[in-house]
């Protein structure tokens, strides 16, 4: 019997996960990274020559509710066709038996790792992106449930993508009648008690396993969470900022922004130097605002102020 | 699609059910008891001589008769009986069980020197030994991570063992040796590609992947066989696949 190395047994581990590709148009390139609930692959579609992101549910989980899990994620994702989306090409079983889909394999980075080097108003350009695409999938009836910094891909020529809907809820979705210990039910929707999404972005009635009014507001609370990480680079966040995240990250639902619109359109006020609706401003502060957004008209006003005030002053004493 | 995908999924999704080696151990069918020990001991029995050198320190004759005792007193007095799916893995089970034998052991005022006592299993020891020294344990790994990484290098040894004499059964030979060269003697060769393979065996490079595919298959089935073996029941199989094969909890639940 042969021996095996560490580095030959960790290899293996991850060999043993591989999927078969052996029967279909994919050509396995490498591992791009693992989840819960499957492992994400670079493959070749050799029919059309491209790159692609093979999501393959993971062979440990591969239970029934896993792969109907899995091509649950991959139908909503081919209802949402958005560019901030991820679109999917393909959906399928492999050899093996596992369940996997085809996706566009995004070249980028993950905003969790991207964030600090980007300045703020950059930072905010791309949070309103994200704002964008989920309100979409929320107009579609969609609530992804699992909004972080690590589920947004920033792509190198700044295309902003919202990725895994794994755990996303389809509103129209009937709710599952299986115990919360079950988690979901043959639909893969979630059943009632149920706990779905990550600690720290979650909303106090999704973190109940609240499913049934687990909504758009839900979303928009992790939004918020999303906003709070993207200014902790900042020594000091300004305190409009401030003041929107606390608002998307109201306890209760009714007191949070009611859209992912709404919180997009408060960035954009921030960005056009606007008055912010969820903070109110002190004199000196408007002032300020008021200051940064008009300043080169401002500026020019006064320059031509001085110029006239001096001309009068000279005029006279000639 | 829907026809592969339905609840309940392919029938090969998951490795064809055997008889657990773990329950069989335990029947008083005589024969399905020598198969599942059998079975237990091969998987085993160098994790335990491994641990025992590790963990306790036990020098190399030492650690062999504790070894030898465990499995020889486990075969004889029924250690395996005890042992209830409810209340962990079996792993954990065969651990402690050995870590009480070798606690005893070393109590025994009258030990002399150790006698394994009843049949002599054959065991390759030297094997095992020089094993030991061929890659120093990182110091930030505890005793169950010890137990466990040779659990893993015996479950894996043994599979491709037993991946190699299936290939040459079926006349695969060639997807083997693709296999091994690719997988397993690749140690520090980062470049090595499949159209270097394909040169090497003088094959095209769709054959390359195409065989390569096929022994990873295989290989995976046979991991996933060897586990369901060494379980007791699915729940237990199901931890130990997502424990050997990696795949957390992740961010999410279910």
């Amino acid at each position: 019997m042969r021996w095996l190395s560490n580095a030959t047994v960790a290899h293996l581990r991850r060999v043993a996960e591989w999927p078969d590709l052996g029967a279909t148009k994919y050509r396995l390139l490498g591992e791009l990274g693992r989840g819960g609930m499957g492992t994400v692959y670079l493959a070749e579609d050799t029919a059309l020559e491209r790159r692609v992101a093979l999501k393959v549910v993971a062979t440990a989980a591969s239970a029934p509710e896993a792969a109907e899990r899995m091509l649950r994620e991959a139908r909503i994702l081919a209802g949402l066709e958005h560019p901030g989306i991820v679109p999917v090409h393909d959906a399928g079983a492999l050899p093996d038996g596992r369940v996997f889909y085809a996706m566009k394999r995004v070249d980028g980075q993950r905003l969790d790792a991207l964030a600090a080097s980007v300045p703020l108003p950059e930072r905010l350009r791309i949070f309103r992106r994200i704002c964008e695409a989920v309100a979409f999938a929320h107009a579609r009836g969609v609530i992804h449930r699992d909004l972080k910094p690590e589920n947004v891909m920033v792509g190198s020529f700044g295309e902003v993508l919202v990725m895994d809907w794994g755990v996303a809820r389809v509103l129209s979705d009937p709710a599952p009648t299986g115990s919360p210990a079950a988690g979901s039910g043959a639909s893969g929707a979630t059943a009632e008690g149920t706990v779905v999404g990550t600690a720290g972005y979650m909303a106090p009635e999704q973190a109940e396993g609240a499913v049934a009014s687990t909504g758009p507001r839900a979303d928009v609370f992790a939004l918020g969470g999303i906003l709070a990480f993207l200014l902790r680079s900042e020594p000091a966040a300004p305190r409009a900022l401030a003041a929107i995240v606390e608002k998307a990250r109201a306890r209760q639902p009714e007191d949070r922004y009611a859209t992912a619109e709404e919180l997009s359109a408060e960035i954009n006020r921030y960005l056009e130097g606007e008055r912010v609706l969820a903070h109110s401003e002190g004199v000196l502060e408007r002032a300020g605002r008021v200051f940064a957004r008009y300043r080169a008209a401002i500026l020019l006003i006064v320059a031509y102020l001085v110029v006239r005030t001096l001309l009068l002053i000279f005029g006279r004493h000639s | 699609m829907r026809d592969d995908t339905g609840i309940g999924g392919r029938a090969d999704r998951f490795p064809a059910t055997r008889d657990s080696a773990v329950l069989a151990a335990q029947s008083s069918d005589l024969l399905e008891r020598e198969r599942g020990l059998a079975i237990l001991v091969e998987t085993y029995w160098k994790p335990a001589y491994k641990y025992l050198r590790l963990r306790f320190g036990e020098s190399n004759e030492d650690a062999k008769d504790l070894t030898q005792g465990f499995f020889a007193r486990a075969i004889e007095k029924d250690f395996f009986d005890g042992y209830d799916p409810a209340r962990g893995s079996f792993r954990t089970y065969l651990r402690t069980c050995l870590e009480r034998f070798a606690a005893n052991e070393k109590k025994a005022a009258s030990r002399q020197k150790r006698s394994p006592g009843g049949a002599l299993l054959a065991l390759d020891f030297a094997n095992a030994e020089s094993e030991l020294h061929r890659e120093p344990v990182s110091a930030d790994r505890g005793p169950e991570d010890v137990f466990h990484d040779e659990f893993v290098r015996s479950l894996f040894a043994l599979s491709i063992e037993r991946l190699r004499e299936e290939c040459l059964v079926r006349g695969k030979d060639l997807p083997y040796r693709l296999f091994e060269r690719y997988e397993l003697d690749r140690d520090g060769d980062e470049k090595l590609s499949y159209e270097r393979l394909a040169e090497e065996f003088h094959i095209p490079v769709t054959q390359v992947t195409n065989f390569l595919a096929f022994a990873r298959r295989e290989f995976r089935r046979i991991v996933l066989e060897k586990l369901r073996e060494i379980t007791a029941n699915d729940r237990e199989f199901r931890e130990e696949a997502r424990s050997l094969l990696g795949v957390g909890a992740g961010g999410v639940a279910p």
